[in-house]
């Protein structure tokens, strides 16, 4: 920080607040995440082990995967409703196609992708609301994924089985996973150059259009990597679950995007932050069952718990958003 | 086009229409080397629409664009960029969630590759540095933290750094809006240095003072048409107001108002900064207006809004004896409800009054938001059209409108005429007195020392202090400067 005039102390004092707020906010996903943790070790110490958080954080993967996706195109100030039941049809791909055919396995999976793009070119061109368009998608993958695979079944690469059930020492996998998806997110949208225009595409539109900058072009980025991101959740996902059925990503949607806000994103103004979603996607996987059973909650309680513990983090969340007021 | 190989902008004959308005009706405007241009007139004269057109945000419907004596058939932002022209917008263009840095690299292109966050971020200090010096702002700052007046500083420092292209021609729109006196003076030095070297500059300005002592040429416009051209030194104040055709300039009303005031009415308002040592306070009565100078962000918004909100919750200090409403300063971000109507607008205040039943009456906000409109002259053809269907002035008379007509009595301005046109305020300033003699009482927070004017008392603010309490009389702009950078008593 450079030299302060005497002349300009009274106003550097409540930007420091707002930056010690903000510092608070962005600590937020992570107390919370320890939080849990510490409620686990405390109901269930031998789950605090390699092969306690192996198991326990075994869906983490999809869903931080998810939940990075749903963070793209809520940086752009929009939302993906869809992304659950897109995650289900990658995921019927996967267990079908992939395995079998696999040239026409990539081929479906990577247009999937240029379907993404194409909405978000949709989305800004005719000024629709995403909500609406992205609903309707939701219904159009469900439908696609029940006629690649009609009933529960398929099965998983073998690749991709081996890739998922890897066992590094002293690090369970999920871990090291979430760890290289926030570092290499993170790099590639709060770090590179590039990504700063991502981010400002949802601060203040109107300014990137006046500098020069193509608000299709970033709307076209953000929505294909919420597709190339939806795609490796599914693709995880039937590596870790081995068959696929039509449903199988139903609650990502809901999942997704509450691992963003718990993350410290907020719906429009392009604040995410990717590390905060890894985060915000371990604490709801790991709040979503294994706390939940430790507690002795029975399960036709638990998604309710889980949508208590939900409010409860988020209200925190606004509490300290407004000190930053 | 004998100096055509000077000119650095020409446009000849540009029309613009919106929907059945036109703004721009025929416009011949250039810019040579070296010369910085005043662009004056109302707000809706065309300033705006015809800065566009020069920055290449919008295209005009018919005449044609020339650049250093080369005809531009596709004109855009990036080619305006590409040729060195660049615009500092009147609405305040950074993104609130991105450092001052990054908000940098989004104005170059070539701020790309490794290092490119500490390039940035030395590139906008040291235009900082240069341009105003003791500015505080770190590049490190988010954008959102900075108050509307650093924010206006770093756009403005940000539209003078030089990467890959070139920098001929900075369109200024109002950019000291939000700067106080002393910041103000220092953009404007280094605009003369900027053009002194060789760059070209269009400066507009609703302070007609900043534009004569700065502008080399000044180019006066009205409904869409430029109506007169001249050196700077051809015009003076009354001058280019005629020209301007706004209401006649009024001097001092010292006299006018200062008759007849009870000193014994009743108090409205007593409040004390927080900050305050000693035992300063504030005491508006009831029929007063009371004005709130110093230098921009000295703790005058904080006692405003710290007024406003002991109007509904008992506040240590503060002492309100009657209903409140704010005329906010930020109107885009505190004042306006974009998706609303203008009658929404001014309605939203008076709710209590527009109630039929247990539902808002229609006709009753109709009536209100009408009565509004001809009062204060809103200019639009239907006030349930959208508000930003107005232009700047005419959302702040809106606002105007929301606060006078509720039944508040005191009612608080957070500098609410910044980048309002000089007829617009010649409109607010008599409605304010008017109110004022039937009783209600006014905080009036200014960056504009010519508004005090208008105001029975002023007390200057520093450092969340009141360090001085001006009469009518004693008021002079030495004083109210004095009391702003002097020791605190």
């Amino acid at each position: 920080m450079t030299a302060i005039a005497p002349g300009t102390i009274p106003r550097s004092s409540p930007r420091g607040s707002a930056a010690r707020a903000r510092l608070l906010r962005s600590l937020l996903p992570a107390l919370s995440l320890a939080l849990v943790l510490i409620a686990i070790a405390w109901l269930n110490p031998r789950a605090i082990s390699y092969f306690g958080f192996s198991l326990m954080l075994n869906l983490a993967i999809p869903i931080a995967l998810a939940t990075i996706a749903q963070m793209f195109v809520i940086a752009g100030n929009e939302l993906d409703l869809s992304i659950g039941t897109f995650v289900g049809f990658v995921g019927c791909v996967t267990a079908t196609w992939l395995k079998d055919a696999p040239l026409l396995g990539v081929i479906v999976l990577l247009g999937s992708i240029g379907v993404y793009a194409l909405l978000g070119a949709l989305i800004h061109l005719r000024n629709l609301p995403s909500i609406v368009v992205t609903l309707g998608m939701s219904f159009v993958w469900q439908g696609l994924a029940i006629l690649v695979l009609p009933k529960p079944g398929g099965k998983a690469p073998d690749w991709l089985l081996a890739l998922m059930s890897f066992k590094p020492p002293f690090i369970p996998f999920p871990i090291i996973a979430a760890l290289v998806i926030a570092a290499v997110v993170h790099f590639g949208l709060m770090r590179t150059s590039y990504g700063v225009i991502l981010r400002g595409s949802g601060g203040n539109p109107a300014a990137l259009r006046r500098a020069g900058w193509s608000l299709l072009r970033t709307k076209i980025v953000l929505f294909a990597l919420t597709g190339l991101f939806g795609v490796l959740s599914g693709m995880a996902l039937i590596g870790i679950t081995t068959s696929a059925d039509a449903n199988i990503g139903n609650g990502y949607t809901l999942l997704a995007i509450a691992g963003v806000i718990l993350g410290g994103g907020e719906f429009v103004g392009g604040r995410v932050s990717p590390i905060g979603a890894v985060l915000g996607a371990l604490t709801l996987a790991l709040a979503a069952s294994p706390l939940l059973t430790f507690m002795h909650i029975p399960p036709d309680w638990q998604v309710a718990a889980n949508g208590a513990i939900l409010i409860i983090v988020l209200a925190a969340r606004v509490l300290i958003s407004r000190r930053e007021r | 086009m004998l100096k055509a190989n000077t000119d650095i902008i020409r446009l000849n004959g540009a029309e613009k229409h919106f929907g059945a308005v036109r703004a721009l009706n025929g416009v011949d405007f250039h810019v040579v080397t070296g010369e910085c241009v005043g662009l004056v007139g109302h707000n809706g004269a065309g300033k705006s629409t015809l800065m566009h057109m020069v920055a290449g945000t919008l295209r005009p419907d018919g005449g044609e664009i020339a650049v250093r004596g080369n005809a531009e058939i596709d004109y855009s932002v990036a080619r305006a960029l590409k040729l060195g022209i660049r615009c500092v917008f009147q609405e305040l263009s950074l993104c609130p969630n991105l450092s001052i840095a990054e908000n940098t690299r989004i104005n170059h292109p070539a701020l790309t590759g490794l290092g490119w966050r500490r390039k940035a971020a030395s590139l906008i200090a040291a235009k900082l540095d240069e341009i105003f010096p003791d500015h505080g702002i770190s590049a490190d700052d988010i954008a959102g933290d900075l108050s509307i007046g650093r924010r206006q500083m770093v756009e403005v420092a940000r539209a003078f750094t030089v990467t890959r292209d070139p920098l001929d021609l900075v369109i200024l729109d109002e950019p000291t809006s939000s700067l106080d006196a002393h910041t103000a003076g220092q953009l404007l030095a280094f605009v003369r240095r900027f053009v002194a070297a060789g760059g070209s500059c269009i400066l507009i300005s609703h302070v007609l003072g900043e534009v004569l002592q700065n502008a080399d040429r000044i180019v006066v416009m009205r409904d869409g048409k430029v109506v007169a051209t001249d050196a700077a030194k051809a015009f003076d104040r009354d001058r280019l107001v005629a020209t301007m055709g706004g209401a006649e300039a009024r001097e001092k009303i010292a006299a006018e108002i200062a008759a007849a005031r009870p000193a014994d009415s009743p108090v409205r308002v007593r409040a004390r900064p927080a900050r305050q040592e000693d035992g300063k306070e504030l005491v508006a009565r009831a029929g007063e207006i009371i004005g709130l100078a110093g230098l921009a962000g000295h703790g005058q918004t904080d006692l405003l809004l710290a007024i406003f909100a002991a109007a509904t919750r008992r506040k240590p200090g503060i002492e309100v004896t009657a209903p409140v409403a704010l005329v906010a300063g930020d109107r885009q971000s505190d004042g306006i409800f974009a998706q609303w109507s203008i009658s929404e607008n001014i309605g939203i205040r008076s709710l209590a009054q527009l109630r039929k039943g247990l539902l808002i009456s229609p006709q009753r906000e109709a009536a209100l938001a009408e009565f509004w409109k001809q009062k204060i002259g809103i200019r639009t053809p239907d006030m349930t059209n959208n508000i930003f269907s107005l232009s700047g002035g005419n959302q702040q008379k809106a606002l105007f409108a929301r606060a006078l007509g509720s039944d508040a009595q005191i009612v608080l301005m957070d500098d609410p005429m910044r980048g309002v046109d000089i007829g617009t305020k010649l409109e607010v300033y008599d409605l304010v007195r008017e109110e004022a003699a039937k009783g209600r009482t006014f905080l009036w927070y200014t960056t504009e020392t010519e508004e005090l004017d208008n105001c029975d008392h002023v007390h200057v603010f520093k450092n969340g202090r009141i360090v001085a309490n001006l009469t009518r009389d004693e008021l002079t702009e030495e004083k109210i400067i004095q009391s702003s950078f002097g020791d605190a008593a």
